[in-house]
C-alpha cells in the first residue's frame, strides 16, 4: 500500500488521457422533422387500447357491484312492507293468524353471535399471534394447514359435528352448542386473517419495543396486534356477517323455537333458521315475513360492519 | 459528572462501562461468522463510533451490546459483554431488564404509529405498564431534553408518524430517554436525514454524553470524527483499531484504517 507522501514512479508509462470528450451529438435523437405536436407512429393504437383495457375493468367493477345491490333492492321489495314494530316484538303466529313477528328469531341471532364470538374471538385471535409471532417450525405449519382445511369444510359438516360432540352429550339442542358450531365456522378466517395482518406490521416497530425493554408478549399484544387491529377489525367483521347468515350448521345444534328463550341451554331461533322454515312453508303470509326476516338480516349484518367500521377507526389523527 | 472530572485531561482514561470480551457474533446457525473474537472497553460518559464499510458488523457489534442480536433467527453469540461488571449474557440476566438500561435507536425512525406523540414518548413506560406520577412534565421534560417541545407542544395528540423525518428521530431518542437508560445505542441515527437535521441530532448526542454513555454506528467518517470520544475500525467481521478519535483519524497504526478514513476503500 503507497501512502499519499511517497515519491513518483521514476518513469512514468505513457496513459491514455482520463476522459475523452465525446464529439457533439444533436440533443435530440428523433428526426427533426417531428415536433412534440405530431403523434409518433402506433401512439394511436396504444391509446386506444389504454382506454379499451381501463373500460374493461370499470365494466368488471360495476358487474361484481350487481348481484349485491340487486338482492339488496330484491329483498327490500319484497320485505319492506312487512316490517313493524311487531316484526321486532311479537312472536311467530299460528298460520291464519294475522301479525305475529320474529322479535325471538333476531334476539337468538345475536345471542348466537355473541356466543359464537366469545369462543371463537379469543382463540382465533390468539392462535393468529401464535402463527404469526411465536410459532416456528412443523407445528406452526400444521396448524396453518390445518386451519385452512378447516376453513373449507362444508359447514354442514360442523353441524354434524357439534351435534355428535354437544348435542347428543347434552341430550337436548341448545344456543349454546349452536354458539360452538358457529364459532368453529368462524375460528379459521379469525386466525388467518390475524395472521396475516401481524406479518404485514413492520418489524422495526416490534424492535423499537424490544428495545424499549418491553417484554415480548407486551410487544406482540400492544405494539404489533393494536397496529394491526383495524384489519383485523374488518376481517372479524367478515367472519361475523358470515356466521349471521349461517343456517347449516344451527340446524342440528340450536335448532329453533317457537317462544322467547334466552338460556344458553335451550333451543333457541334465529333469523337463518326462521327464514328457512317460513320460506319452505306453503303459506302466503309466512312467505312475506320470510322475506322481511331476510332483510333484517342483511340490515343486521350491514349494521355490524358500519360498528365495526367506527370502532376501528377511532384512534389517533393521522393527519 | 462532577466539575472536577470535567476538569480533568482528556488524556486521562474514563472508567469502562462495557468490557466486551472475545465477543463472537453468528448468523444463519453459525454458518456466517459476522464478528470475530472483538474485545474493546466502552468509556462511560462519553461517545463511542463504530465506523466501517457495510457488511463489516459494526451494526451486529451494537445489537449484540443490548442482545438484540438474539431475536434474529438462527442469531447466536459467543464470549462476554460486561455492563458495569455484570455479563449480560448470564443465564440469570434477562434481556427486557438489560434492555431498559441500555435504550436503542434506528437508522429508520420508527415511532409507534398507532400512537400520539405524548404515548410515543411514554411508550417504553406504559407498554411496562408502569405508573407514571406526572405524565405531563415527564413528557414535557424529554421532549425539551430532545429540543422538540417548542415544535410539538401544541400537537402532542397528533401522531408521531405526522412529524418531519428529523423530528421523528428526536422523538424516537426522547422516548428512549424516558425509560432512563444508562446507555444508549444508536444505529446509524442520521444515514436517513438532511444536514440539518443531521447537526440538530448531533448537537443532541454532545448534550447527552454528560449523563450517558452513546455508542454510535455510522457511515459517515466526518460525523465520527465530530461527535465522538473514540472510535472502533471495524472490517469484515474484525476490529481493526480502537483508539481515541483524534488518533484513529489523524495517526492510526494499521494502514488499513488509514485507507479507510483516507477514503482509499470503502
Amino acid at each position: 500500500m503507497t501512502t499519499p507522501f511517497a515519491p513518483p514512479p521514476p518513469v512514468a508509462p505513457p496513459r491514455r488521457p482520463l476522459s475523452v470528450v465525446p464529439p457533439r451529438r444533436p440533443l435530440s435523437v428523433a428526426p427533426p422533422h417531428r415536433t412534440l405536436l405530431e403523434p409518433a407512429p402506433g401512439e394511436r393504437m396504444r391509446r386506444l387500447r389504454s382506454r379499451l383495457w381501463t373500460a374493461l375493468c370499470v365494466l368488471c367493477a360495476v358487474i361484481v357491484l350487481v348481484p349485491l345491490f340487486s338482492i339488496f333492492l330484491y329483498v327490500v321489495a319484497r320485505g319492506a312492507s312487512g316490517l313493524s314494530v311487531e316484526f321486532f316484538t311479537g312472536l311467530p303466529q299460528p298460520v291464519g293468524e294475522p301479525g305475529g313477528g320474529m322479535g325471538n328469531a333476531v334476539v337468538g341471532t345475536l345471542i348466537l353471535i355473541a356466543i359464537a364470538c366469545a369462543i371463537g374471538l379469543p382463540m382465533g385471535i390468539l392462535a393468529g399471534i401464535y402463527l404469526a409471532e411465536v410459532g416456528r417450525g412443523r407445528l406452526a405449519s400444521a396448524i396453518r394447514f390445518i386451519a385452512d382445511v378447516l376453513g373449507g369444510v362444508p359447514s354442514i359438516t360442523i353441524g354434524v359435528f357439534v351435534y355428535a360432540l354437544v348435542v347428543v352429550s347434552m341430550k337436548r339442542f341448545s344456543a349454546l352448542a349452536g354458539g360452538i358450531a358457529l364459532a368453529i365456522v368462524m375460528i379459521p378466517t379469525v386466525t388467518r386473517t390475524t395472521e396475516e395482518l401481524l406479518r404485514m406490521v413492520p418489524s422495526h416497530l416490534r424492535e423499537a419495543s424490544l428495545a424499549l425493554g418491553v417484554p415480548e408478549w407486551r410487544t406482540s399484544l400492544f405494539v404489533m396486534l393494536r397496529t394491526a387491529a383495524p384489519g383485523i377489525g374488518t376481517g372479524v367483521m367478515l367472519a361475523v356477517a358470515r356466521i349471521a347468515g349461517e343456517t347449516a350448521p344451527l340446524l342440528f345444534t340450536a335448532f329453533n323455537s317457537r317462544y322467547w328463550s334466552t338460556s344458553l341451554d335451550r333451543p333457541i331461533a334465529s333469523l337463518p333458521m326462521q327464514i328457512l322454515t317460513y320460506a319452505t312453508s306453503p303459506y302466503k303470509d309466512w312467505q312475506a315475513q320470510a322475506w322481511t326476516g331476510a332483510l333484517v338480516l342483511v340490515l343486521l349484518v350491514v349494521l355490524l360492519n358500519l360498528l365495526a367500521r367506527l370502532a376501528t377507526s377511532r384512534g389517533v389523527n393521522h393527519r | 459528572m462532577s466539575p472536577i472530572d470535567r476538569e480533568k485531561p482528556e488524556s486521562s482514561a474514563a472508567p469502562a462501562k462495557i468490557t466486551v470480551t472475545q465477543l463472537n457474533a453468528y448468523f444463519y446457525n453459525q454458518n456466517f461468522h459476522a464478528l470475530r473474537d472483538i474485545t474493546l472497553s466502552i468509556p462511560e460518559a462519553r461517545v463511542t463510533a463504530m465506523i466501517g464499510p457495510s457488511g463489516c458488523g459494526k451494526s451486529t457489534f451494537l445489537r449484540c451490546l443490548n442482545r438484540m442480536h438474539e431475536h434474529v433467527p438462527g442469531a447466536t453469540v459467543k464470549g462476554s459483554v460486561m455492563l458495569d461488571g455484570v455479563d449480560v449474557y448470564a443465564p440469570a440476566v434477562d434481556p427486557v431488564r438489560l434492555r431498559r438500561r441500555v435504550g436503542m435507536v434506528f437508522q429508520k425512525a420508527n415511532p409507534f404509529p398507532t400512537m400520539s406523540i405524548r404515548e410515543n414518548v411514554l411508550a417504553g413506560l406504559k407498554l411496562n405498564g408502569t405508573r407514571i406520577k406526572d405524565p405531563a412534565a415527564l413528557v414535557e421534560k424529554t421532549l425539551r431534553h430532545v429540543a422538540l417541545w417548542d415544535e410539538v407542544k401544541d400537537k402532542l395528540d397528533q401522531s408521531g408518524m405526522s412529524l418531519s423525518g428529523g423530528q421523528q428521530q428526536r422523538l424516537c431518542i426522547a422516548r428512549v430517554l424516558a425509560v432512563e437508560p444508562e446507555v444508549i445505542l444508536l444505529d446509524e441515527p442520521c444515514s436517513a436525514l438532511d444536514p440539518i437535521a443531521t447537526a440538530r441530532i448531533e448537537e443532541l448526542i454532545n448534550e447527552l454524553k454528560e449523563r450517558y454513555t452513546l455508542v454510535l454506528v455510522t457511515h459517515n467518517m466526518q460525523q465520527a470524527a465530530r461527535v465522538s470520544d473514540y472510535t472502533a475500525f471495524f472490517y469484515m467481521g474484525d476490529l481493526i483499531e480502537f483508539d481515541r478519535t483524534g488518533t484513529i483519524f489523524t495517526n492510526p497504526k494499521e494502514s488499513k484504517t488509514e485507507d479507510y478514513v483516507t477514503g482509499k476503500f470503502g
